[in-house]
């Protein structure tokens, strides 16, 4: 069943050809349902991959270009079962999306699906190639579509603001990727991923690999939003029109970690091995500094979607202290936790627009109590599940990917791990609570000098389409939301992610089935059980957040009680509004000053 | 060759940098991060040079003559067209920011932050 593989990318684009020639001469209504089918029939091909790829990975050679020798002489496509799980992901969620976006545009055209099936065809061509160029152009092809997506309301200025924001940073990205591949190559001579790990391996690690491998970490850490990197993904994700925006959120951003990740294991694994110790805590630390101020800006924001925004850094920030760990575990409790964690955030990016679009703003403060109508009872319902569940909540897919997450920690002897991560969610969620009782609820003052954005309207133009969106709209989250849970109560699929991180990380079965064709044989699926410290950090994860929420509402009632006036934020607070200055030119700086940081560091390690 | 291409890539690299860091004009980061492009080309290039080698064309090759690397000319030529691509949507962004907003200058286009 390899033959499906090249169909994940090739449906959708050829669809999106077709549909953007012929789009101008038949009805939007006929394009916007045919677009749901392609994406749908998308969605049937990667389960179909997902189900093959369970017993070992699937290897696609294009023009059938075998290896010849051991030697890659052509392109190929390599899905293991955690890379077949993420080209489901994104394909569910372009079926919401695109769902979703009947009826949501006023005049959409035809063009906005033709994008987002483009879209969807470079991400899962993305996360399943297995040659370094052709990812750096998949990586282009959804980071193109991306931009255009995201300005697709070009009549705003802040729109314009976050979509260059986003185009003129992913670019720098994709020139780091291309100049770490150009080194890779000149040192190596070879382009497939199993390939360049065979010849590095064969060579001890120096400063030319070092740097490599910064550069590319670099370029997918840029498109993942890791802390230093993120400065557009706030803004750029606060002007997505909703749908956009549930494909960003959802799976965009954590598509870069998955990449970081297949690079390190199938090119750099064996070359630095005896330096893995130091990446390592590199990787966590970028993880946990992105965990951790991802999480403090989400809770300083008053925009519902900023709040979003940042809870996506950091939750990428939380799967990257996973996937760091370098050990198989870890592999799969990251890949779990995206997978899990991205239907939620997709829910809630949908959600969030239908509220926006219903309340003429998206202002936190501004909203109280606006959401407290007949008509938003679903909506809100659904936000409220969704922000629940992306707490870990038992029962949800995100519980048992932290169980595995704290496994992962413990076999690397960093116990403390899934604490700090634990705590950060409990922040992210809080702030959604928070803005949730806010809206919804009308809890809480309806001022609070700390957060950014304090007195701004809408930023991202959703209020300003004419009719208000169907109410059936709210069945596109509310499904996610239902696949959220699905994803926690089947206890198989643990058991599958971990065994298919065990396959993720064996490189050199990896690279003897790409350039050999030996079919290593399956690893046996194990029983996955919830441990203690998975029902603890989930315990926690929740009162945590209660209280986080409970501090943003009430909190500086409590203060004034205690000091007789409210305080203006302190500077460390008006220290970080300031660094998010949305000028791109600062933010070029920061992402320069992250990269020599990461340059100098991963050389030395490699050394 | 050796490492000259690269040098040149590095500064070409930089240059492109600082220009994007300082600049007050879109269009300007637009050709700067052209100036960036530029460098992953001569980067490229300069991986798949070979000192007195000829192009790249296999048919009547004469005995003994070293092709350059056609790999990489393949990759110079996509990341042509990426390049392309990413300008004219850049482009028209910027032309779209002035046309709604006013300014081309990044410094004054602020309904976002914090």
């Amino acid at each position: 069943m390899n033959d499906l593989l090249p169909l994940l990318v090739a449906v959708p684009l050829l669809s999106a050809a077709a549909l953007a020639g012929l789009g101008a001469f038949i009805p939007g209504r006929v394009t916007e349902l045919v677009a749901v089918g392609v994406a749908a029939a998308t969605s049937v091909l990667a389960f179909i991959v997902l189900l093959d790829a369970r017993a070992h990975d699937l290897v696609y050679w294009f023009g059938g270009w075998q290896p010849s020798g051991g030697h890659a002489l052509g392109i190929a496509f390599t899905v293991n079962e955690l890379d077949a799980g993420i080209a489901c992901l994104v394909c569910v969620l372009a079926v919401a999306a695109l769902t979703f976006s009947i009826r949501y545009f006023d005049d959409a055209g035809h063009l906005f699906q033709v994008l987002v099936l483009v879209f969807l065809a470079g991400m899962t061509g993305f996360s399943i190639t297995g040659d370094l160029f052709n990812l750096f152009v998949f990586f282009e092809l959804m980071t193109v579509s991306g931009y255009a997506l995201c300005g697709y309301r070009v009549e705003r200025p802040s729109v314009m603001q976050g979509t260059l924001n986003f185009a003129i940073l992913n670019t720098i990205g994709a020139f780091f990727v291309v100049m770490g591949i150009a080194l890779l190559y000149g040192r190596t001579g070879a382009l497939n991923l199993a390939q360049i790990g065979e010849r590095l391996s064969h060579q001890p690690a120096d400063a030319t690999t070092g740097i490599a491998f910064a550069l590319l970490c670099v370029g997918f850490l840029v498109k993942a939003g890791a802390i230093p990197f993120h400065f557009w993904l706030s803004d750029a994700y606060a002007v997505a029109a909703a749908p956009a925006g549930a494909l960003f959120a959802g799976v965009m951003s954590d598509l870069g970690y998955h990449a970081l990740a297949r690079v390190y294991w199938t090119c750099f694994r064996d070359s630095v091995a005896g330096d893995a110790g130091h990446i390592r805590a590199v990787l966590l630390t970028v993880g946990v500094v992105t965990a951790v101020g991802g999480a403090v800006m989400c809770y300083l924001q008053a925009d519902l979607k900023r709040q979003l925004a940042f809870l996506v850094v950091s939750h990428g920030g939380a799967s990257l202290t996973m996937a760091g760990l370098l050990n198989a575990e870890g592999m799969s409790a990251s890949t779990a936790y995206v997978i899990s964690d991205g239907v939620l955030k997709g829910a809630v990016f949908l959600a969030l627009g239908l509220t926006v679009a219903a309340l003429h703003g998206s202002n936190e403060l501004q909203l109280r109590g606006r959401g407290r109508q007949r008509r938003l009872l679903a909506v809100g319902v659904v936000l409220g599940v969704a922000s629940v569940g992306m707490g870990a909540l038992p029962g949800f897919g995100t519980w048992r990917a932290m169980s595995l997450s704290a496994g992962a920690a413990r076999s690397a002897g960093l116990g403390w791990l899934p604490f700090v991560v634990a705590a950060t969610t409990a922040v992210t969620v809080g702030t959604l609570l928070r803005s949730y009782a806010r809206v919804f609820l009308g809890w809480g003052r309806g001022s609070d000098p700390a957060l950014a954005g304090e007195g701004d309207d809408e930023i991202g133009g959703e209020s300003e389409e004419r009719s208000a969106p169907s109410r059936w709209l709210v069945l596109a989250p509310a499904l996610l939301v239902a696949a959220g849970f699905a994803l926690g109560l089947a206890p198989p699929l643990a058991g599958h992610a971990v065994a298919a991180g065990r396959v993720f990380v064996d490189t050199h079965a990896y690279a003897g089935q790409v350039l050999r064709g030996v079919v290593p044989p399956a690893h046996a699926v194990p029983a996955a059980h919830v441990g203690a410290t998975a029902w603890l950090t989930s315990a926690l994860t929740l009162a945590l957040a209660v209280l986080t929420a409970s501090w943003g509402l009430w909190g500086d009632r409590l203060r004034a009680a205690r000091r007789a006036e409210s305080r203006p934020p302190s500077a460390t607070v008006r220290a970080l509004h300031a660094v998010h200055s949305g000028v791109v030119s600062d933010y070029v700086v920061w992402l320069t000053g992250g990269a020599a940081a990461l340059c100098v560091t991963l050389s030395a390690i490699a050394r | 060759m050796g490492v000259y291409p690269f040098v040149v890539a590095a500064v070409l690299f930089v240059a492109g940098l600082y220009g994007i860091a300082t600049t007050r004009d879109l269009i300007h980061t637009a050709v700067c991060l052209t100036v960036m492009q530029s460098s992953t080309y001569v980067a490229l290039l300069g991986v798949g040079y070979v000192r007195g080698g000829t192009a790249p064309i296999h048919q009547d090759l004469p005995h003994g003559a070293r092709p350059v690397d056609p790999v990489v000319q393949a990759l110079t030529l996509t990341d042509v067209v990426v390049s392309v691509v990413v300008l004219a949507l850049i482009l028209a962004l910027v032309i779209q920011a002035h046309r709604r907003g006013g300014t081309a200058d990044p410094d004054r286009l602020r309904e976002l932050r914090g």
